[in-house]
């Protein structure tokens, strides 16, 4: 490696540290941002979970089936919100027209990218958490009683959101302002695909090969075979973390081509529309 | 033996062409340190683009540019925390307040004893009383100040500005040049200023570089080129320039 290419993937923590110093800044200085970041998942939780408790009343199956739902709505929120805390973050210095200042200071893209992981990390943490224990309060569902499954669910989720993430900032940094509505709805075509709220035998076989590919869906079946048929499936655990592996790679080298792209037709100079 | 000086930075032959836009057309110079320099031209004549490519930002055509010795933007890393950026097309977050967003860039650029400096730009700026305030809600010469702050927190060795009093009253953009002065001097630091604000190049810069539509139309000092064009003030020497009176003239001559 050229001496150049080492010193554009060396990692400084104080940068990192600085640029997450920054997005801690922004959230502390709005409320209705942080208001934001629980008021969507709460919305979500409280639709979901009384649409299970109508089910569960009318329906043997799914009175077996208790929380399937209420989980794949928190799931589902750790794979979008996962990715939204990175993209806003990332969005943040579009808006503020910060991102020249940002680029021609010494922090490397791929510290930039860390930095959005924890914020993503951060932003997560503050809207899951009281969602979860309004889950164990108005509906009984206790997520951490998943135990170590929900450690691997979690972690195959949040590789799938960064690398989305990743992927859309690098879009945004070629294409500029006029790309951000990937920001707030990419995550949304792998939710039927995804097989979220059923079970990947429900689609037709040729779309069951395309939900295969599509580590999210690994994470939900292991969600239902977990609840409904208590089984843990190591297996589909271990096929996500590899598919998420090379997908995350694949991010970060989409985002360091975009990023030259970037530099090369100049749009880092304008980063409006 | 003479010992040769490498130029702080130095341009060659370099090229900025945007899809069919020739931006920036086989331009060179090279600029020594501790010098102070104008880059004059109307808009789109290519001086955003060239500041752009020696920050590293733009990837050029062709041709190189070397800051410092490094060759950009290849090594830029090796260089980039020597180097720092003012212009009012660029912000800074609005919610942070100017301390916070003084204190992040100090510490992206490993600033040493980063309260004390932010202390010390914020009398020099005069911007004691606003430090704890959002930077959003300063005007807009706070907000200038406070853009030269960033710019000057990691005291550059290349200090490259973008029409830095465009927008700001007369007092004010007058204040920023006293400052820039006394900064460049202090510091000893090459300073790159794009501009077309003539009062201002005549005023602060030793050697004026006139663009027009990417390529370099003249190259001297302001005093030199007043005789040369046989004009009172820069300003008469840049419309000669711009209208393409120069060549009329000499050729008279």
């Amino acid at each position: 490696m050229s001496a150049a290419a080492t010193s554009a993937v060396t990692l400084a923590p104080h940068r990192i540290a600085a640029m997450v110093l920054r997005y801690v800044y922004l959230l502390r200085s709005s409320w209705t941002r942080l208001l934001e970041l629980i008021y969507w998942p709460a919305v979500q939780l409280f639709v979901w979970g009384f649409l299970q408790f109508y089910i569960a009343q009318n329906s043997g199956f799914f009175a077996r089936a208790s929380g399937v739902f209420i989980a794949a709505v928190l799931m589902w929120d750790v794979l979008f919100r996962g990715q939204l805390g990175f993209s806003v973050s990332f969005l943040e210095e579009m808006w503020s027209r910060n991102l020249s200042n940002l680029m021609i200071s010494p922090l490397r893209p791929i510290e930039f990218v860390c930095a959005l992981m924890i914020m993503s990390l951060i932003r997560l943490a503050i809207g899951m958490l009281p969602v979860t224990f309004l889950a164990m309060g108005f509906f009984g569902f206790n997520v951490y009683s998943l135990g170590l499954a929900l450690a691997a669910f979690f972690v195959n989720l949040i590789l799938t959101s960064w690398a989305v993430g990743i992927v859309v900032a690098g879009v945004l940094l070629r294409n500029g302002m006029g790309a951000e509505t990937l920001a707030w709805t990419l995550m949304f075509v792998l939710m039927p695909l995804t097989c979220v709220y059923y079970p990947v035998s429900v689609l037709p076989p040729w779309l069951q090969v395309v939900a295969w590919a599509l580590p999210p869906t690994y994470v939900f079946e292991g969600m239902r075979a977990l609840l409904m048929e208590h089984m843990i499936r190591i297996d589909l655990m271990l096929e996500a973390f590899v598919l998420n592996v090379l997908y995350f790679a694949a991010g970060v080298l989409a985002f360091l081509q975009l990023l030259k792209s970037a530099r090369r037709v100049g749009s880092l100079l304008q980063t409006g529309e | 033996m003479v010992k040769i000086v490498e130029p702080v930075i130095a341009v060659d032959q370099l090229v900025k062409v945007y899809k069919t836009t020739r931006a920036v057309d086989g331009i060179s110079f090279a600029l020594e340190g501790g010098s102070i320099t104008g880059l004059l031209g109307g808009n789109g004549a290519g001086k955003t683009t060239t500041i752009a490519m020696i920050m590293g930002l733009v990837m050029p055509t062709s041709g190189t540019v070397r800051v410092l010795g490094a060759e950009m933007p290849r090594q830029r890393y090796h260089v980039l925390h020597k180097m720092n950026f003012e212009s009012p097309y660029v912000d800074m977050p609005h919610r942070l307040t100017v301390r916070q967003n003084l204190k992040v860039f100090g510490k992206l650029y490993a600033v040493e004893d980063l309260d004390d400096r932010i202390e010390a730009l914020a009398r020099a700026l005069d911007l004691t009383e606003f430090l704890d305030r959002p930077t959003g809600k300063l005007s807009a010469g706070q907000k200038t100040r406070v853009a030269l702050a960033k710019a000057l927190i990691n005291s550059p060795q290349v200090l490259l500005l973008d029409e830095p009093t465009a927008s700001l009253d007369p007092d004010t953009a007058d204040w920023v040049r006293s400052h820039l002065e006394r900064f460049r001097k202090e510091r000893g630091a090459t300073v790159l200023l794009a501009s077309h604000n003539m009062a201002e190049v005549e005023r602060l810069c030793e050697r004026v570089i006139i663009m027009k539509r990417g390529r370099i139309e003249d190259d001297d000092t302001p005093e030199r080129l007043l005789v040369r064009y046989g004009r009172q003030t820069l300003e008469e020497v840049f419309l000669d320039v711009a209208r393409g009176r120069g060549e009329t003239r000499e050729a008279a001559q």
